[in-house]
């Protein structure tokens, strides 16, 4: 494993991770069940050198912008590398959002390259946004048909340059990437993240979970994510894994994939965990009442001899048939992008596979806290990573308060939003708008959110002013979005939903019609972001001077109402 | 060749079966996530079982953002 502290840049550190690593496999590409690509750490750097050079000649210097739009795959991973080695400044974006939402945020990130996918880029070229993003200069398309008309982006394939490109040198404190936290609507939040964010957060996290040659990562998170960026390209390089990657995320291959590679990490969001344990009990719940018995007591020697920590040689003997399920190497399942609740998290650990559970949000690099295991405790979400300075704002009586963190992988800031920094970033602590407390042992443990937004099972950071935009003109005085918990505090992180707030016109009320014209209009929205019913307010909006809703009043008065009887369900 | 209008029957006819829903229950412009109350996974589910009905491969992009059953039938029949 590299020494991270000696280097200034993430590009720097790739690169001497190629040389080191040469022999080993770096990335392993299937589709469906067929090996699509293997890559050596040496074939790596072959792949990424004509890309940088063409990228140099295309005149791409050090501070350029340039976003990727891709699912996970070597090519996202492969181009990531060559902005990184040209100087330039990565913007991972969500291959999941809409083509108007992609427009906003290239727009917004001032990137001047674009590599995307043939299918992502046949929306976005056919959608009418592009003369928004005017910054951007040069288009890549992967996998493009030959003949395919590419509306002036080129094929990535062919982008080669020859010769040795110059490595261009970043230090420290320069910009490496801008990633979109969620703010798709009116006011993206993009973190501008630092090399040094990267570097310090890397050491902390192999600290605790390291990698090593021979070990595999299974890369489902899109790679745009920022745990996926972390454990799933940064991680695993400096330290010459092989990360491998899924064309095709239908359950089944997921599964196929883990004896198939021999899987050592995985990071999955909570609702993907949950449906694994799902399908598990249903497996154990099908097992003969003979069968069921001793394997019920399998479990319990486990669990007694996996108390104070992980036993992974021994679980595998005793629970053999669920660990060669998960192929049988499996250090650990990371889950992260939204809570994760405790008793499937215990459930995990009780049959050997421990689950590396943590807190942490993109602007704060990553991860602040995760569970080292020594005890597993799924009851909380752990102790603060090395080099995480984490307190509690103006604790209540039971010692509930605001979680908040200064460290080196704090952001520098939002992108071209200074008055959100300053709310944010607080005399160089970052306020999180998490609720949480600290245990006599050290683990911080969640209780809701103070701020109005939701985090989905599936990771998603979901801010209600983004969905407005869906009920504009909507037939009614005023409305506007709120998180339910955030207008009646819940001491929970799990089962959050949002609501649509309306005032309406004298003598109008909740008819069927309007009830239909929201339906249709929640039913275009994204599946997660779409709201769960209505809440009416029978005096008008409290404004500011400039007529913006208040919305901390407007909740303080809702919050009069009985949640029960004051939803309406859609 | 199947028509448009037959791949969406097929298509309801076959998700109300996997979802043990009355046949006919379903109708092309459902909102299947709404009306079958899922999540992203189980479409993804479904999505498996209707490849191997129609004998195609539906790469996962290409359902990118599809909520309804009548778009699900047409980015089926494009691949017929």
């Amino acid at each position: 494993m590299l020494d991270l502290a000696q280097y200034e840049s993430i590009g720097a550190a790739l690169k001497d991770a190629l040389d080191q690593f040469a022999d080993e496999t770096c990335l392993i590409e299937s589709d469906r069940n067929r090996d699509k690509e293997r890559l050596t750490y040496r074939d790596f750097k072959e792949r990424a050198r004509p890309l940088s050079k063409a990228l140099q000649e295309a005149g791409s210097r050090a501070g350029d912008r340039a976003a990727i739009i891709m699912t996970n795959q070597s090519k996202w991973l492969i181009s990531a590398y060559a902005i990184f080695f040209c100087g330039g400044v990565l913007v991972p974006l969500d291959f999941k959002l809409t083509p108007d939402e992609h427009w906003q945020l290239l727009r917004h990130s001032g990137a001047t390259v674009l590599v995307t996918e043939f299918p992502i880029w046949r929306q976005l070229a056919a959608s009418d946004g592009r003369d928004r993003a005017a910054n951007l200069r040069t288009v890549l398309v992967t996998e493009a048909p030959p003949s395919a008309d590419l509306a002036g982006a080129l094929h990535w394939e062919d982008l080669r340059g020859t010769g040795d490109p110059p490595f261009v040198t970043r230090s420290r404190q320069d910009l490496a990437t801008i990633v979109y936290s969620s703010g798709t609507g009116g006011r993206p939040k993009g973190c501008a993240m630092t090399h040094e964010n990267y570097l310090e957060q890397c050491m902390a996290l192999t600290s605790i979970y390291p990698f090593s040659p021979g070990m595999r990562y299974l890369s489902i998170l899109p790679s745009n994510h920022a745990i996926d960026f972390m454990v799933g390209f940064f991680g695993p390089f400096i330290c010459g894994a092989t990360v491998v990657h899924l064309r095709t995320l239908r359950p089944e291959f997921v599964r196929e994939a883990f004896p198939k590679y021999k899987i050592t990490y995985v990071s999955l969001v909570p609702l993907v965990l949950k449906n694994l344990q799902k399908g598990l009990q249903a497996r154990f719940d099908a097992l003969s009442p003979g069968r069921r018995r001793i394997f019920d007591v399998l479990v319990s020697i486990n669990k007694a001899l996996t108390k104070r920590r992980p036993h992974l040689a021994l679980s595998r003997v005793l629970l053999k048939q669920v660990h060669e399920a998960f192929g049988g190497e499996l250090h650990a399942i990371i889950v992260g992008g939204a809570f994760s609740e405790p008793q499937t998290l215990q459930f995990f650990y009780d049959l050997g596979i421990p689950v590396a559970n943590g807190y942490g949000l993109t602007e704060a690099g990553t991860a602040i806290t995760v569970n080292d295991l020594k005890p597993f405790r799924g009851d909380t979400v752990g102790k603060p990573l090395p080099g995480m300075e984490v307190r509690i704002a103006h604790p209540d009586k039971d010692g509930i308060g605001e979680v908040m963190v200064r460290s080196k992988t704090i952001m520098s800031g939002y992108l071209d939003d200074p008055e959100l920094t300053a709310e944010t970033i607080v005399d160089g602590w970052l306020m999180t708008g998490d609720l949480g407390r600290f245990d006599p042992s050290g683990h911080l443990q969640l209780f809701g959110r103070k701020k109005n937004m939701i985090v989905t099972e599936e990771g998603k950071n979901i801010y209600p002013e983004d969905i407005e935009a869906a009920f504009e003109s909507l037939p009614v005085k005023e409305f506007c979005i709120f998180a339910a918990n955030y207008i009646w505090p819940q001491r929970s992180m799990v089962g959050e939903q949002l609501v649509l707030a309306m005032r309406f016109d004298s003598g109008q009320s909740l008819t069927e019609e309007l009830r239909r014209d929201i339906s249709s209009r929640n039913s275009r929205l994204l599946n997660y972001k779409r709201i769960h019913g209505v809440v009416l307010c029978d005096e008008d909006f409290p404004r500011t001077a400039s007529l913006k809703i208040k919305r901390n009043v407007l909740a303080e008065r809702l919050a009069r109402l009985d949640r029960a009887a004051a939803v309406v369900p859609l | 060749m199947r028509t448009i209008e037959q791949t969406t029957q097929e298509v309801l006819d076959l998700a109300s079966k996997h979802f043990q829903l009355p046949p006919g229950s379903l109708a092309p412009d459902d909102d299947f996530f709404k009306k079958l109350g899922i999540d992203s996974l189980q479409t993804l589910e479904l999505l498996s079982r209707l490849e191997n009905y129609f004998g195609i491969e539906l790469p996962d992009y290409e359902v990118q953002g599809v909520s309804d059953f009548r778009t699900l039938a047409s980015r089926i029949q494009s691949r017929l």
